[in-house]
């Protein structure tokens, strides 16, 4: 297999010429150089490396699933796989009218319980607020969370959705992918879909990486 | 004064109080004003005020040195020298700063260690220096250096009999005639400056300190901060220490000291 | 411990060891070394061997803390079983200011304010003593920084020098460092030439500290050299 040409921490790219950077280069003397360790991908409007690990920053209307991790009195504390955790208030779950000082907030969502949910605001330090009020957002029941990178989530769903569809036909299990990483994986060959999975995460940076996820889901 | 003004008098080589960028503050010292210490001193740059004392003990030597007396430093930046300062003990700052005199003093074979030994492999003299904040306004390490060595110049040693007799004082600490200065050069935006007042030193990124000795011979450098230097930055730093360094000890043996 | 000539550290123009004078002692790097960690390397000179783990960013708490960039932790730590005489376990004086030391090394590489309100920490443990700990321990937490996705300027390279028998040498070994006359730690982001540390105990001219500072350089250059070949062989090691 062929290795996509990987840059370091600190390498030289290129020559700044006005074009967009992510925020994994930095511009320093009219040079543009690598912050991290990942994977170049320079387009016309961007030069960008995509880390081959980085932690996940939210972004207004990132899908993302989150872990209940607390209950308050007017919502909810939720993981995200961030530094940063979410609140996700009760005005974004009920579409009626709850009295809070008599209802116990656990009969929505207790700890533990696993949501899809949709990130609708991010202030600049850092508050993140979640809601559950859109047709896709949906509490997730029987199965189990793996986590990635988030910068391989792109790799996991496929030009397209190649990868993903690969994955649910190979092993019939209902794969929902969060871009915070966690993804989540019910029913099915469970333990086929984590290792398939946990291959992409490693071997992002090498080409012919779909016939490989092929090969594996094929064996049995 | 807000931190964004005083940016800009730095560069325009500029300080609060009108001094250029590698002048001093006001210096000033009284040594032996701790009666009870074998040696003490104060030393004053501006508003920073700190005491160092010296207290002598006898002990065990090291088993690598049985023939050397001991020297430990230990500071102590107590609350009363600045509103951020909390009881306790010595946070990393006040440990760097410590190891910092502790290195520069060993360094410079100041002290003659061998003539602190009482009997060899069993008893030696231990020098106990403590420097002790009085107000925190900026550049401590080198007011704390030099609060050390005018405490050590002025120690005198204690008559001993088997015992300490602390009221019969019989020689001068064993000291060589080196006079070794600390000097810690600020970096803030590219510019360097000495002798910052405390909101001086809240800008500066990064910090080169160094101690050296008459012989222009460098005792130890400590880099500090979250900043870098450039080559010609240091090569600068250790011009400027030379000279400064200078300044101070023309300063003090034109007041006092052997 | 005083820094006199007790012992001889050069016979016959050789460092006990056999070195030559500019000569480094063997290195080896690893990465990904401790799985839990968000990124881990172990680096070893001669005998003495790091081990650094990074974990974050993470959660700020508690949340009085919270600031605009994210805050650097770093702690060196000594085995017990590292050195001759049992190591008292825990932190001391010396661990406390080397563990500064070495954040302050790093921190000048480190984009803290991309994760404004987190921590990043670096631990270090060293599993064997036998001189240039902090050195050691820098190189190591730089490759975990850089696995762990943290954003750098660039990798951060370390090494000692010293004078030994009125001799200059670099890379010193417990031995050297213990009865030595000076020692000299340093370290830089190489290829933006910025110096990250630059620590001395014991007496040298300044003529002496610029000829080390010449030699760390190209000593620097081929440990960055490896650092590099380290991250991309680690990558390429999956390729069947």
């Amino acid at each position: 297999m062929k290795v996509r040409e990987i840059v370091l921490t600190g390498q030289y790219i290129c020559e700044e010429d006005g074009r967009k950077i992510s925020n994994t280069v930095y511009k320093e003397g009219g040079k543009v150089f690598s912050k991290v360790v990942g994977v170049l991908k320079i387009t016309d409007e961007e030069i960008n490396i995509i880390p081959l690990k980085y932690v996940y920053i939210p972004k207004v209307g990132d899908r993302v699933i989150g872990i209940i991790k607390e209950v308050e009195t007017s919502g909810w504390i939720v993981d995200i796989n961030s530094p940063y955790l979410a609140f996700l208030p009760l005005a974004e779950v009920a579409s009626s009218y709850v009295d809070v000082f008599r209802t116990d907030l656990s009969k929505f969502y207790n700890v533990n319980d696993i949501i899809y949910t949709k990130v609708i605001k991010v202030s600049e330090d850092k508050v993140i607020n979640i809601s559950m009020k859109d047709e896709e957002s949906r509490k997730l029941k029987d199965g189990v969370i793996v986590s990635i990178t988030p910068t391989k989530v792109a790799r996991v769903i496929g030009r397209g959705g190649s990868m993903i569809e690969t994955l649910k036909k190979g092993t019939k299990s209902e794969i929902i992918v969060g871009q915070n990483g966690y993804i989540f994986i019910s029913g099915g060959k469970v333990e086929k879909a984590i290792e398939a999975i946990l291959t992409i995460e490693r071997e992002s940076h090498l080409y012919g990486l779909t016939d490989k996820i092929k090969e594996l889901l094929k064996n049995e | 004064m807000s931190s964004e003004y005083l940016l800009k008098l730095l560069r325009n080589g500029k300080r609060e109080d009108g001094r250029g960028l590698n002048e001093f503050r006001k210096i000033s010292f009284k040594t032996g004003i701790i009666k009870k210490a074998e040696g003490s001193a104060v030393v004053n740059f501006g508003n920073t005020s700190v005491i160092a004392g010296v207290k002598l003990d006898v002990g065990e030597p090291f088993s690598d040195s049985p023939n050397e007396g001991i020297l430990i430093v230990n500071a102590e930046f107590s609350p009363i020298a600045a509103p951020f300062f909390e009881p306790g003990p010595p946070d990393e700052n006040a440990i760097e700063l410590a190891r910092i005199v502790d290195r520069g003093i060993r360094g410079s074979n100041l002290i003659d260690f061998e003539k602190l030994c009482i009997k060899e492999g069993e008893k030696v003299w231990i020098v106990y220096i403590d420097i002790h904040t009085i107000n925190n306004d900026g550049n401590l390490i080198d007011v704390s250096f030099l609060a050390s060595i005018l405490a050590l110049k002025t120690t005198l040693m204690p008559k001993y009999e088997g015992k300490i007799i602390r009221e019969e004082k019989v020689d001068k600490l064993p000291l060589r005639n080196y006079f070794p200065i600390n000097i810690s050069t600020y970096k803030a935006e590219n510019i360097l400056f000495i002798d910052p007042s405390l909101k001086e030193s809240n800008l500066a990124e990064a910090c080169l300190s160094i101690c050296i000795r008459d012989d222009d011979k460098i005792n130890s450098v400590q880099k500090i901060g979250s900043g870098s230097f450039s080559f010609e930055e240091i090569e600068k730093i250790f011009n400027l220490t030379k000279t400064k360094a200078r300044e101070i000890r023309n300063l003090l043996s034109s007041s006092y000291i052997s | 411990m005083s820094k006199s000539n007790k012992i001889d550290l050069i016979v016959g123009g050789k460092r006990l060891d056999g070195r030559d004078f500019f000569e480094v002692r063997e290195i080896e790097m690893k990465v990904n070394v401790v799985n839990n960690a968000d990124g881990s390397a172990m680096v070893r000179f001669g005998n003495t061997t790091a081990i650094a783990a990074v974990y974050g960013p993470r959660l700020l708490l508690p949340k009085f803390l919270q600031e605009e960039k994210a805050v650097l932790r770093c702690r060196y730590n000594m085995t017990p079983f590292s050195t001759d005489e049992r190591k008292t376990p825990g932190h001391d004086r010396r661990s406390i200011e080397l563990s500064k030391v070495i954040k302050s090394a790093l921190e000048p590489a480190i984009f803290l304010e991309d994760f404004p309100k987190t921590r990043i920490d670096v631990f270090i443990d060293i599993v064997q003593a036998d001189g240039s700990t902090r050195v050691a321990s820098i190189n190591a937490a730089s490759l975990a920084l850089a696995m762990a996705g943290i954003p750098m300027r660039d990798l951060v390279v370390a090494c000692t020098a010293g004078k030994i028998n009125g001799c200059l040498v670099l890379d010193l070994n417990g031995k050297e460092d213990n009865f030595g006359e000076a020692d000299l730690s340093f370290a830089m982001m190489y290829s933006k030439n910025r110096v990250t540390l630059l620590q001395t105990d014991g007496e040298f001219s300044y003529e002496e500290i610029e000829i080390l500072i010449k030699e760390l350089k190209k000593a620097c250059e081929k440990i960055y050299e490896m650092q590099k070949s380290t991250l991309k062989d680690y990558y390429q090691k999956y390729v069947e």
